[in-house]
């Protein structure tokens, strides 16, 4: 009930009702997204976008830069331990 | 699909156990725990322990959330950890904390005639002091699974004569979904659909742990689709007046192992902030049609009881009076004072209050495994995959590790 799933969303099928078609993995289903929609992102902009679903309920737009961020820490850790490892390795050597 | 195998990769899970064990090893001296116990050690320590921030006690962290139960177990990530730090496992599963006496009122309202019952799949096989929802719909109630509350919804548009009800489940990541179900019916003007509302929050769940003498934590990995509902700032407390740090993480292997690593970083550094390491869903303030959809519908209850905590205060939720009109509470008399909190009658070899708490581990109740098993499930939290017993069980921690 709290996992939620990421979907794309393919078309708006109800602009009034916030309902979208969404497609999650292959299925596609009536989604409402009420909750990701402003001022700054109208219905009608919302197809093409990565969202995560929760029973139903488009929750929140994945934010690709942050994802993006995330991912390009996670690698500057694998690389600064290499080069720690390296380092060490040499030190042992000299 | 997206955003998934990136946070699945096993190079970069590797490098980050790597990490937390050197942050570990910094913060607690090299000679195995069981040798440091010895008082002149304990005293040495404790001096020590304020200059360079080393410990005696393994850390003890915190996830709240039943989701991240089930990440844990699924990847095996507890193994992969030092010896020094030990995951307590929370409350955050919702079917969990249900009191027995909830079910029998969502039996109770099944039973009516003419009802149509309908709930999220994950509380049909909750046991009840009488049944479960699942029993009662094999004795012939009208008891249906739905994927969503508004699949609900569509079952009262195309049934006029049959009062549909959702059973409202879950902690805030469900709270908008089940307020804008709430909100479209009063819109269409429905007359036949209600919810019964047994919403909770995890801001006063966590203030309830928090006061519990007998928990000794260190810090907390927080729901990741619970604060992208809340946001980050009502964890404030925990930081400001527990004193216990705090990371909000998702729930691929990456996600909770970078937590884990930012939280013990920020012990190691004595720091004590809310972090939030899933900044890809959760954005600092939350979501704001969500937040607002709840505050329309919903109010704090002003006493509420969980299964093996007791009273917690002011967690529950209830429906607002203006939508008086949509609460199965209002609609079927059900008084909610005479859902007390349940003595698991018929259960009394249980330990679901201990391992709730995380002051016990499954292996340790009588009934684990035995009478109480997932066919079979005796007390809730061997009921939903979430639950720490049932993840437990699946993932075949029988016994406490050699």
């Amino acid at each position: 009930m709290c996992l939620g799933i990421p979907g794309q969303i393919t078309e708006i099928i109800d602009a009034d009702n916030l309902l979208a078609k969404v497609d999650v993995g292959g299925v596609r289903r009536e989604v409402n997204i009420a909750c990701i929609v402003d001022d700054e992102h109208p219905a009608a902009s919302c197809v093409g976008d990565w969202v995560l679903v929760h029973v139903g309920f488009a929750m929140s737009r994945l934010d690709e830069e942050e994802a993006a961020r995330t991912l390009a820490l996670l690698a500057e850790l694998g690389d600064m331990q290499a080069e720690l490892d390296m380092m060490r390795r040499m030190e042992g050597q000299a | 699909m997206k955003y998934i195998d990136e946070f699945r990769d096993p190079a970069k899970a590797k490098k980050l156990v790597e990490e937390i064990h050197k942050l570990a090893s910094g913060m607690f001296p090299s000679t195995p725990l069981r040798e440091r116990t010895s008082p002149v050690a304990e005293r040495s320590r404790s001096q020590r322990s304020r200059r360079e921030h080393t410990r005696s006690q393994p850390l003890q962290i915190m996830e709240f959330c039943g989701g991240h139960t089930h990440t844990l177990f699924k990847y095996g990530i507890e193994s992969m950890l030092p010896d020094t730090i030990e995951m307590v496992h929370g409350p955050g599963c919702p079917v969990c904390v249900l009191p027995m006496a909830r079910v029998d009122d969502c039996v109770a309202i099944a039973e009516q005639p003419g009802v149509i019952f309908t709930t999220f799949g994950d509380a049909m096989r909750v046991p009840g002091t009488r049944k479960s929802l699942l029993q009662a719909k094999a004795d012939g109630c009208d008891v249906r699974m739905v994927y969503s509350p508004m699949d609900a919804l569509a079952i009262a548009r195309k049934n006029p004569d049959r009062e549909v009800v959702f059973f409202a489940l879950g902690f805030e990541t469900t709270m908008p979904s089940t307020a804008l179900t709430l909100l479209q019916a009063h819109r269409e003007g429905l007359k036949n659909f209600s919810l019964f509302c047994n919403h909770i929050t995890t801001p006063a769940t966590m203030r309830a742990i928090l006061t519990d003498p007998d928990l000794r934590l260190d810090g907390f990995l927080a729901p990741g689709h619970v604060s992208m509902v809340i946001g980050a700032q009502p964890y404030d407390f925990v930081t400001r007046d527990y004193h216990k740090p705090l990371v909000i993480t998702g729930f691929e292997p990456l996600d909770i192992l970078q937590a884990l690593w930012m939280l013990v970083k920020q012990i190691a550094e004595g720091r004590c902030e809310v972090e939030n390491q899933y900044a890809r869903i959760v954005p600092q303030a939350g979501n704001t049609a969500g937040l607002n959809a709840i505050h329309e519908v919903y109010e704090t209850r002003e006493h509420s009881e969980f299964r093996g905590l007791g009273n917690i205060g002011d967690a529950g939720i209830q429906i607002r009076e203006a939508y008086a009109a949509y609460d199965a509470e209002k609609k079927f008399g059900i008084p909610f004072d005479a859902a007390p909190f349940d003595s698991a009658q018929g259960a009394g070899s249980l330990k679901c209050a201990e391992v709730l708490r995380g002051v016990m581990k499954p292996w340790d109740c009588p009934a684990f495994g035995k009478e109480c098993n997932p066919q079979m499930p005796l007390g809730a939290l061997m009921v939903s995959p979430e639950g720490s017993c049932a993840a437990y069980y699946a993932y075949g921690k029988l016994a406490k590790r050699s």
